[in-house]
């Protein structure tokens, strides 16, 4: 690599083309590679106390989060949810406090950590937006487990500590307190996950994650040792790391494992085999906080390594993120179809929304790449708009699985059925969280799947054709994604919510209490808010998007509009949403004013028409549940159509002959294809290893001897090896 | 011309074309059949009566299934604001109305995907397999026409620089670009998809009630009374909008530019009627000549439109070289 003298006081860019050389075009000094002059805006005398204030504040917030998950370890452990809800609204109060104030990044060294390291932390945009996220979903989870009645109490203490360890992750500023914060939420998250241990389910669950948590260890661990490393120096310090980032092989192992380390936790695929069972496992508002916030602070720091440690970096590091992103929407899209659990059936979308996501990603990277620094600026808005919203929603629908759980005894799909007569609440939360996940508007869903798109069909003239193949097909792997998460989402509150109760206890459903309900009413609210003004998230992103991407929010009109470019027509959530108002208020007092002219207002009411079919016997008295559409009947096209390809599916249908009074029946069988053809293979690959390393107990004791030494000289020989070079 | 005379203007012009898009949807319905009828040697009904046959069923009272909740009663009207609300979107005889700054193709093809999920979740709201059967198979062709659509936006919004449909139309009617092999390949695309989402022959037929192949009917068999008509007016004006975004699009030609005069909204109109009135007989020769096909070749027939959409885009990177 060549080297160039370096201006003092001017940031050095290190801008490749793709044979790896520094392109001399490429070099001059910008506002956005150069993060020490994002780092000094903003600094008048009151910016800087008020900021100087918050990250204190923050801190204080996270340490009587841990504090509280240690006292209520010996205290009643309702405690520890009933103030996690104020500490949790504390620090949202104080992240939003820090976004709507200008988010001049400011840090500070605590009297704690490694001998001669200690851990610092630091606070900027991304973080700030990341925190606030995380705070919000944390007061909604904290308010729902108020409703538990003491059903989580065996590992209540956990709680504030798993809000505190995500919260330490967002806060940390060098690698140290990074994993030290990563780690402790991988623990705290797996004791919440064991909750309801006794279920042998749960405890496959349970280690399933922890197994994949182990793996995004080993792999985030590494990638930040390489990147501290330096001349035979180690400094764990992003400042250190950002003024060196790390350049050809070196980064690119960087890149492999960042994905795997952060993408196995945020659920990216082919990596996301544990959300499922693991989000089916964990309690309500715990799977809430692991599928809203936990993801999306793996996501963060995917974002931090790769945009801000590793600086300016090749075109090429898009495309695994777009090619990951994509089909991981589209899986997790498609399995969210075949699911028979809510809670599963959210996982999955989970991991599509991430999917759609770490697009936004792959885009805002390849932009960032050549230059177009606008596009690059929407790409990562709309990524992180649609974390916002997704991180609101989810966290409703997970609560309201949570309250389903709760009030009707079951999860299954077709166990359930007709709660939207027995818990109309629930029902209208889980219909607006429905909304958001299937992208319609002016859901939040919609706005930030809009801008997404955006991003992507501008993509184009940022790559040759390959590139520009590669972004076609993205996009329409994302429309595909979308289309299919929308008939995941009639499917569940359609077989779950509307039609008939499909078992007695279901029938007998009891809506959830206050404190839950105020929760999912606040993440509906919010989700609202974040559909009717989307500008106003990516307003708060404004920083994050100055510090990574060199641009502002593409907005317009106060913030009413989001335009894909300065001049460009844009989105305009708030007319669409009056639009649609004016025409259902019309269409409503129409239908009204004729009804009472005519007479005819109101309905009759009478038996379901059903193409004729007769009442339903007296021992049936909601007519026989058999007859409705359940999940596995309303995913039938899809499963043929798609399931058969790329999830191999596999029906079973046993039909007798006429006359024959057995009951028919149908068995469905299929795979996700990252488990079968990733994690079985690898399961085989280390049982093969381990019954080679079992041999070993049994060699001879001169064999032994003889490994030994061979060991031995072996590594004397690497060691002149390596001394040589 | 003012600031404020010009706002009026678009004004006038946005309810003058609300106006019509309502009153022409069921007639469209009615020449397809009067046509259709006579090309089978049926003499047929009037062109006036799918207009009947909506006022006399807003005169009566719907009949409601007993375990119906609050969202089979609101879906009809919520429904057909969605529709009505992609109507006003989606230009018909003048260019600059006043919803052009919100017109985007996203939004209107979101509007419409609300329309279908709001009456998708009320066939399932009564719990019988008709409903679900109906929302189901409505769902799974979304999910196979969604793509191919994005990729027709996809094509336009590269061809024109943005997703808005007043400016996509605005930029094509000067006829700066041309004509083009890959919007001859996406207009193929946008009719396939026009067709499936519209539930006509080959895909779903819209005069059937043999119950083991519909699903557009299959989902709202439940309605009867107002509440069918509101349905059925949503259907038909979804038709409309659909052939007036494709003559809009494809052929802009004879639309009234932004901040004409009212006299050339007259041309504009004549032209729009032409356009749909080609769409109409070209629909009904079709339906005619063509077979309804099996629930799960439908994929197969979207796919094809989407294959169509993609080798579009693809051709515009070859020829064009958007590097």
């Amino acid at each position: 690599m060549t080297k160039f003298a370096p201006d003092p006081g001017r940031p050095i860019l290190r801008a490749r083309t793709r044979h790896g050389k520094i392109s001399g075009g490429a070099f001059r000094p910008r506002e956005w590679c150069c993060y020490k002059s994002g780092r000094e805006q903003n600094r008048t005398p009151r910016g800087r106390i008020v900021n100087g204030l918050l990250l204190p504040g923050l801190g204080t917030v996270v340490l009587a989060l841990f504090a509280l998950g240690g006292v209520s370890v010996v205290a009643p452990r309702r405690l520890a949810v009933l103030w996690s809800l104020p500490l949790c609204a504390a620090g949202a109060v104080l992240a939003l406090a820090y976004l709507a104030g200008g988010a001049a990044p400011v840090g500070m060294v605590l009297p704690l950590g490694l001998p001669g390291m200690p851990m610092s932390l630091a606070l900027d945009g991304l973080s700030g937006f990341f925190l606030l996220l995380l705070m919000l979903v944390g007061v909604a989870a904290s308010a729902a487990a108020l409703d538990s009645h003491g059903a989580y109490d065996s590992t209540a203490p956990f709680f504030p500590a798993f809000i505190a360890a995500m919260a330490l992750t967002l806060l940390a500023a060098d690698a140290f307190t990074l994993v030290l914060g990563f780690e402790l939420m991988s623990l705290a998250s797996f004791a919440l996950v064991l909750t309801n241990h006794r279920d042998a389910e749960v405890r496959a669950a349970a280690l399933l994650y922890l197994g994949m948590a182990a793996l995004g260890a080993g792999c985030l661990i590494p990638a930040l040792a390489l990147l501290g490393a330096r001349d035979g120096v180690w400094d764990a310090a992003f400042a250190a790391i950002r003024a060196h980032p790390p350049e050809g092989w070196r980064a690119a192992v960087v890149l492999a494992l960042v994905l795997v380390g952060a993408g196995s936790k945020a659920g990216l695929a082919p990596l996301h085999v544990w959300l499922p069972p693991a989000h089916s496992a964990a309690p309500g508002h715990v799977s809430a906080l692991m599928s809203a916030a936990m993801t999306k602070v793996a996501l963060y720091v995917l974002i931090r390594l790769l945009f801000d440690l590793c600086g300016p970096q090749p075109i090429w590091w898009s495309v695994p993120l777009l090619v990951l992103g994509a089909s991981g929407a589209v899986l997790g899209a498609l399995r969210a179809n075949m699911e028979g659990d809510i809670k599963a059936v959210l996982a999955c979308s989970t991991v599509e929304n991430i999917g759609l996501i770490v697009v936004g990603l792959g885009l805002a990277l390849a932009a960032r790449a050549v230059d177009v620094l606008p596009l690059a600026a929407l790409a990562l808005g709309a990524a992180l708009l649609h974390a916002m919203a997704h991180g609101m929603f989810k966290a409703l629908l997970f609560l309201g699985a949570g309250a389903t759980q709760h009030g009707a005894g079951t999860r299954r799909l077709d166990r359930l059925g007709g709660l939207i007569h027995r818990m109309p609440v629930t029902t209208a939360a889980m219909l607006a969280g429905g909304a958001c996940l299937a992208a319609l508007p002016p859901s939040s869903g919609f706005a930030g799947e809009w801008t997404l798109f955006q991003a992507v069909l501008a993509a184009p003239r940022l790559g040759g054709l390959g590139m520009q193949v590669l972004f076609c097909v993205v996009a329409t792997m994302m429309a595909l994604a979308a289309a299919l998460a929308a008939a995941a989402a009639v499917r569940l509150l359609g077989v779950g919510y509307l039609g008939r109760p499909r078992s007695p206890r279901g029938a007998a459903a009891d809506e959830a209490g206050p404190p839950m309900r105020w929760a999912l009413l606040g993440l509906a609210g919010l989700s609202l808010l974040i559909g009717l003004f989307p500008g106003a998230v990516l307003g708060l992103a404004t920083p994050a998007l100055r510090l990574l991407a060199g641009g502002a929010a593409p907005l317009r009109d106060l913030g009413l509009v989001v335009a894909p470019a300065a001049e460009a027509p844009g989105y305009a959530a708030p007319a669409v949403a009056v639009l649609l108002g004016l025409a259902g208020g019309l269409v409503w007092w129409v239908v009204r004013a004729r009804s009472l002219a005519n007479g005819t207002a109101g309905h009759r009411s009478g038996p379901a028409w059903d193409c004729g079919f007769g009442d339903p016997p007296a021992w049936l008295p909601f007519g026989d549940p058999a007859t409705q559409y359940g999940g596995a009947s309303f995913a039938q096209p899809l499963r043929r159509a798609l399931g058969a390809a790329i999830l191999g599916a596999r029906e079973q249908v046993d039909m007798p002959a006429p006359g024959d009074r057995r009951p028919a029946s149908l068995a469905v069988s299929l795979h996700d294809p990252a488990a079968t053809l990733l994690f079985a293979r690898l399961g085989d690959w280390r049982d093969t290893l381990s019954g080679l390393a079992d041999r070993m107990q049994f060699l001879t004791i001169r064999r032994t001897l003889s490994v030994m030494f061979a060991v031995l000289v072996l590594f004397l020989a690497l060691v002149a090896v390596l001394e040589q070079l | 011309m003012s600031a404020a005379a010009g706002l009026l203007l678009a004004l006038a012009a946005q309810l003058l074309h609300v106006a019509l898009m309502l009153a022409a949807a069921p007639l469209l319905v009615g020449v397809i059949r009067r046509v259709k009828a006579r090309l089978l040697g049926r003499a047929g009904p009037p062109v006036l009566q799918p207009w009947r046959d909506l006022l006399r069923l807003a005169r009566k009272q719907p009949v409601v299934a007993e375990n119906a909740s609050w969202l089979f009663l609101a879906a009809p009207a919520a429904g057909f604001a969605a529709v009505l609300a992609a109507a006003a979107l989606v230009p018909s005889f003048a260019l600059g109305m006043a919803s052009a700054p919100v017109a985007d193709l996203l939004v209107i093809g979101g509007l419409l995907a609300l329309a279908r999920c709001i009456l998708a979740l009320a066939g399932m709201d009564i719990g019988t397999s008709f409903g679900g059967i109906g929302s189901s198979r409505e769902m799974t062709y979304a999910a196979f026409a969604e793509p191919a659509l994005i990729l027709v936006v996809f094509t336009l919004a590269l061809l024109v620089g943005t997703t808005n449909l007043d400016a996509i139309a605005a930029v094509l009617r000067e006829g700066a670009l041309g004509l083009r092999v890959s919007l001859g390949l996406i207009l193929i695309a946008i009719i396939a998809i026009a067709i499936a989402e519209n539930g006509r022959i080959p895909v779903d037929n819209p005069a059937t009630h043999l119950e083991l192949t519909m699903v557009h009917e299959a989902m709202v068999l439940e309605y009867s009374g107002r509440h069918l008509a509101l349905i059925e007016l949503a259907a038909a004006l979804k038709l409309l909008v659909w052939m007036t975004l494709i003559g809009t699009v494809f052929v802009p030609f004879g639309m009234a530019p932004a901040g004409a005069l009212p006299l050339w909204w007259a041309t504009g109109m004549l032209a729009w009627a032409g356009k749909v009135g080609v769409l109409a007989l070209a629909l009904a020769g079709f339906e005619t000549a063509i077979a309804k096909m099996r629930v799960f070749r439908v994929p197969e027939f979207l796919g094809i439109a989407l294959l169509l959409a993609l080798l579009a885009v693809v051709f515009l990177f070859v020829s064009q070289g958007f590097a």
